[in-house]
């Protein structure tokens, strides 16, 4: 089987980098969840990660969160201080309204203003003073993306923030992502189990393994990315490299 | 309508063959209930009114003697009685300073030690303990003390009471404070929110619930303490009235104690929970 290029890219990433990894390391009772890993992302370019499960691609971007003390480890980071991490659940505070919830934790004179502003850029203008428990699923993931990207953030780190939703909330998801990042170019780190969710958004694909990234592959097919014949072989290589041949 | 009908049909049917036929038992098409169903408003008081009206008709009848209980048509009378000369009004104020002096008092002791306790490490190391321990003491046993150390008045009382309304407080807000989801930690601190807005906007709403968890065992509490106080010297309260009648046989005085001791919980508890639905109003949010 012919497994996918191994390609990390050329060192040193230098100072323009966004994001600068060097031999991270990161264990739990004593396994390497990551081992040696070291990256680049360039700013406002759109990594996919993906793996299978327990491969670290989680621990990775928790790292990169600052969301892992306690969590033995070595290795140098580079990262935004302006950075926001988008969870698979929506995390929004039930005692908070919607708006409430966009704002949380922003410290500005116009919070609101940017925090509506934020609401009709996901599609729920006037849903302000709702509760969340009152929204769908997938309006408390809009609601959560607003609250990401109210912070204009450098970074945005998605820990796989479409795998609870229904099929056709995630296509309009991914949708609404792409467009806003678009609009604001924050450097995006999104984990996900999804090769085609990968393909579709990332300008770039890594593939994780037993705390190591395997593949690094650039994803040069022109937006909006149709299930042609250069997503297919992407698609094939990226399966056969986390183990799974496809027979469709 | 056709239900009954249909039952009718299915009676016959069976009334017909010992066994019924198979398609007997495709007449009826409701599907088995197998949780009961929600009661209508106000049908919950069937219960106690069929209890007074069976009470009523057995003194009626002479079942049950004046002396052993009065009856509950003697007691109103007896209420109004005692409602027109102002007695009852008396009594029942010292009785309610009493219990909401206590309570005001326990949940502010109760609330101030699950905060200490459940948001810092010294706290809950000095705090939890002993708490638990008062938990293990039940309040009757603290009288004795309580009356060496503070006599037998009105401070012994509303201290015995809040001594034992602040353990529900404390138990329950102490066990929301703890039980914090870490998920809500996680965003606080990716959002970089400082430990001051944390105790906020999240610990402390994260924690209502169980406050009024603890509230409304409390209010139960504080009036369960007091009947046990007023047996205790005292020449005002519910009690009072209520242990003079026992003197004298006065049963109908009794009930009237009792009726307002039940009226007093019921209302309190219906109080708060009122109070809890307006402030955690964004429970019942419901996604369509």
């Amino acid at each position: 089987m012919n497994v996918a290029v191994h390609s990390f890219r050329p060192e040193p990433g230098g100072r323009d980098a966004a994001v600068s990894l060097r031999n991270l390391t990161r264990r739990f009772s004593g396994r390497d969840v990551l081992s040696d890993v070291s990256l680049d992302f360039a700013p406002g370019e759109f990594v996919a990660l993906i793996g299978k499960s327990g491969s670290g691609k989680s621990t990775l971007l928790r790292a990169i969160a600052g969301l892992d003390d306690g969590v033995a480890g070595e290795g140098t980071m580079t990262v935004p201080p302006d950075r926001s991490v988008l969870f698979q659940d929506s995390r929004l505070l039930p005692w908070k309204t919607v708006l409430q919830n966009v704002v949380f934790g922003l410290r500005a004179a116009d919070a609101d203003e940017r925090g509506a502003a934020a609401l009709t850029d996901v599609g729920l203008a006037g849903r302000e003073t709702a509760w969340p428990n009152a929204l769908s699923g997938g309006e408390q993931q809009r609601v959560a993306l607003a609250r990401s990207l109210v912070r204009e953030p450098r970074l945005l780190l998605a820990d796989e923030p479409f795998g609870a939703l229904d099929a056709l909330t995630r296509i309009k998801m991914h949708e609404l992502l792409l467009q806003l990042v678009r609009q604001r170019q924050p450097t995006v780190l999104l984990v996900t189990h999804d090769v085609d969710e990968a393909i579709k958004l990332a300008d770039r694909v890594l593939v994780m393994e037993a705390g190591r990234i395997v593949v690094d592959r650039p994803v040069t097919l022109a937006h909006p990315r149709a299930k042609d014949a250069g997503f297919g072989t992407l698609r094939a290589d990226l399966l056969s490299a986390l183990g799974v041949s496809d027979a469709a | 309508m056709t239900l009954y009908i249909d039952a009718l049909e299915l009676q016959a049917q069976m009334l017909r063959s010992e066994r019924p036929a198979p398609e007997a038992r495709s007449v009826s098409r409701r599907p088995p209930q197998l949780a009961p169903g929600r009661l209508a408003p106000g049908v919950i008081l069937f219960g106690p009114v069929a209890f007074v009206l069976l009470w009523e008709f057995a003194s009626a009848v002479g079942w049950i003697s004046p002396k052993f209980l009065a009856a509950p048509s003697t007691a109103i009378v007896t209420g109004i009685e005692l409602l027109r000369s102002g007695t009852l009004a008396d009594h029942f104020l010292a009785s309610a300073k009493r219990a909401y002096l206590g309570l005001g008092i326990g949940v502010a002791i109760g609330l101030v030690l699950a905060l200490a306790s459940g948001l810092s490490r010294i706290g809950e190391a000095s705090i939890d303990g002993l708490v638990q321990i008062k938990r293990a003491v039940p309040t009757l046993a603290l009288i004795p003390l309580a009356i060496l150390w503070l006599g037998i008045g009105e401070t012994m009382k509303v201290a015995l009471i809040a001594s034992s309304v602040l353990v529900p407080i404390y138990i329950n807000t102490h066990a929301a404070l703890t039980g914090i989801d870490i998920r809500h930690v996680e965003l606080a601190r990716s959002v970089g929110l400082t430990r001051g807005a944390f105790l906020r906007e999240v610990a402390l709403p994260g924690a209502l619930p169980g406050f009024f968890t603890g509230l409304r065992l409390a209010v139960t509490t504080c009036w369960t303490a007091l009947v046990v106080l007023e047996q205790i010297n005292t020449s005002e309260g519910i009690g009072y009235l209520m242990n003079r009648a026992r003197d004298y046989g006065q049963t109908d005085i009794i009930v009237v104690g009792l009726a307002i001791y039940a009226a007093l919980g019921l209302g309190s508890d219906f109080a708060v929970r009122f109070w809890e639905r307006k402030a955690l109003s964004y429970r019942k949010a419901m996604a369509s």
